[in-house]
């Protein structure tokens, strides 16, 4: 009740403190914070846009269905769920140290910073695992000129268009080039030799693909990569920095910086900012996965 | 001055530093709760609503929309509470949110754009520009212009 008190007898607008009972770090930090979310608001609008003006849309369940470990699965959405919490938990264990900061507990606060340093990084190797996935995978597409191709999730190449039904698939087979044809039997036979395929005639991978009841995806809209590529790209960055300045605090928190100093308020604008990147990763989210 | 530590000159008061960390498991629960409900209804969009053919677009859309709410839920949380915005002065807040309320525009009105691109492609895309032909007015005999 005694800082209601002082609320009522303090004259905010006569200069000589602020104005928000905030220091000028704090208030900034919250004002950079503010900005950024434009920034990340509108690249996550004009995903939006773009995506509104298609009348067909790559469907993300299809595109992120995979858990490390278990192969072909079908398991929409569930690996990003883990990321989700592992993000989730970090801002508990950041807003615990920040916590751990006004009561000035110097080994609390290092503690509750190691474990979200820990989950930072536990969030950004989840992260390399699904870029590395998109970009290495291998999906049979139909091009534009009518022949089939293996293609993978990047900025340039969307294989996740609507599927193809499998007398189309058949015809597209016949105008096919043979090195094409041998890179599509290779992602049904994974540990057959190459070389061997390469031996096969044109006719014999054509029956070798047919009888394997593969699906064929049209190309999808070229955006999706660049969009999805970008707009992670950017929050993992994001991560990426909110991690490099949680390991300075830590840091500075071990020599006692913030001891000497006689409070913990560099911990709470860290915070903000790690607090911030999971806000964001709330609509990265429910823009690419949800919905 | 309070006898609680005071980070800056500027600051006239500093917070009472709260009790226990009860506040923020409840409010790490919450996000979690709501996570899952997400996720239950994302994962039946993935499925076309649990393989429900009947389901309409409207329907669709309408799941799409719940989950945009609860995700707005789960940010106000996280800046109320974790960011500690809630516990800021009157002031400080609305400097952060009245300008924010600039999305309310910026996705509408660019959410509208692109709807009316895809409308207009659809309806002009393959097909020759039509040119309205006006036919003149049949002239009078004998009148001047």
């Amino acid at each position: 009740m005694s800082t209601v008190a002082a609320q009522h007898e303090t004259k905010w607008w006569s200069g000589g403190r602020s104005p928000f009972n905030a220091s000028y770090g704090k208030v900034m930090m919250w004002y950079f914070l503010m900005s950024d979310a434009f920034t990340f608001g509108a690249f996550l609008i004009s995903y939006g846009t773009i995506r509104f003006s298609q009348n067909f849309w790559t469907d993300p369940n299809k595109v992120f269905n995979s858990f490390p470990g278990f192969g072909h699965m079908d398991l929409p959405l569930a690996f990003v769920s883990l990321m989700t919490f592992i993000l989730i938990a970090s801002s508990v264990t950041m807003v615990l140290a920040v916590h751990e900061g006004h009561k000035m507990n110097k080994k609390g606060v290092e503690n509750y910073m190691l474990l979200t340093i820990i989950g930072g990084i536990a969030f950004l190797s989840c992260q390399a695992w699904e870029w590395t996935h998109l970009l290495t995978g291998e999906h049979i597409a139909l091009l534009n000129d009518g022949s089939l191709s293996v293609l993978p999730t990047t900025t340039r190449m969307n294989p996740w268009g609507a599927e193809i039904p499998h007398e189309a698939m058949l015809a597209a087979l016949k105008t096919t080039p043979q090195d094409q044809l041998v890179n599509i039997a290779s992602t049904i036979h994974h540990e057959g030799a190459s070389h061997n395929l390469a031996e096969m005639s044109n006719t014999q991978l054509v029956d070798m693909i047919s009888a394997a009841g593969i699906h064929a995806n049209h190309t999808g809209p070229i955006a999706f990569g660049g969009y999805f590529f970008g707009i992670t790209g950017f929050h993992g960055f994001h991560v990426l920095s909110g991690v490099v300045i949680n390991i300075i605090m830590y840091i500075k928190t071990k020599l006692s910086h913030f001891e000497q100093r006689g409070h913990y308020e560099m911990i709470e604008k860290a915070g903000l900012y790690w607090h911030f990147v999971d806000l964001v990763w709330v609509f990265v989210f429910l823009c690419f996965y949800l919905i | 001055m309070s006898e609680h530590m005071v980070t800056s000159p500027e600051v006239t008061f500093a917070h009472a530093p709260a009790e226990g960390t009860g506040r923020i498991w409840k409010i790490f629960w919450l996000l979690s709760f709501i996570t899952v409900i997400e996720l239950v209804l994302g994962f039946g969009l993935a499925k076309h609503w649990y393989g429900d053919p009947e389901t309409s677009h409207t329907q669709i859309l309408f799941v799409k929309g719940v989950i945009c709410i609860l995700s707005f839920a789960k940010a106000f949380y996280i800046v109320s509470v974790f960011m500690h915005l809630g516990d800021e002065i009157r002031n400080m807040i609305m400097t952060i949110v009245v300008p924010l309320c600039l999305f309310v525009w910026f996705i509408t009105a660019f959410l509208w754009d692109g709807n009316s691109w895809k409308t207009l492609r659809n309806r002009y895309n393959g097909k020759p520009a039509q040119i309205e032909k006006i036919i003149p007015a049949a002239k009078e005999k004998g009148a001047k212009d």
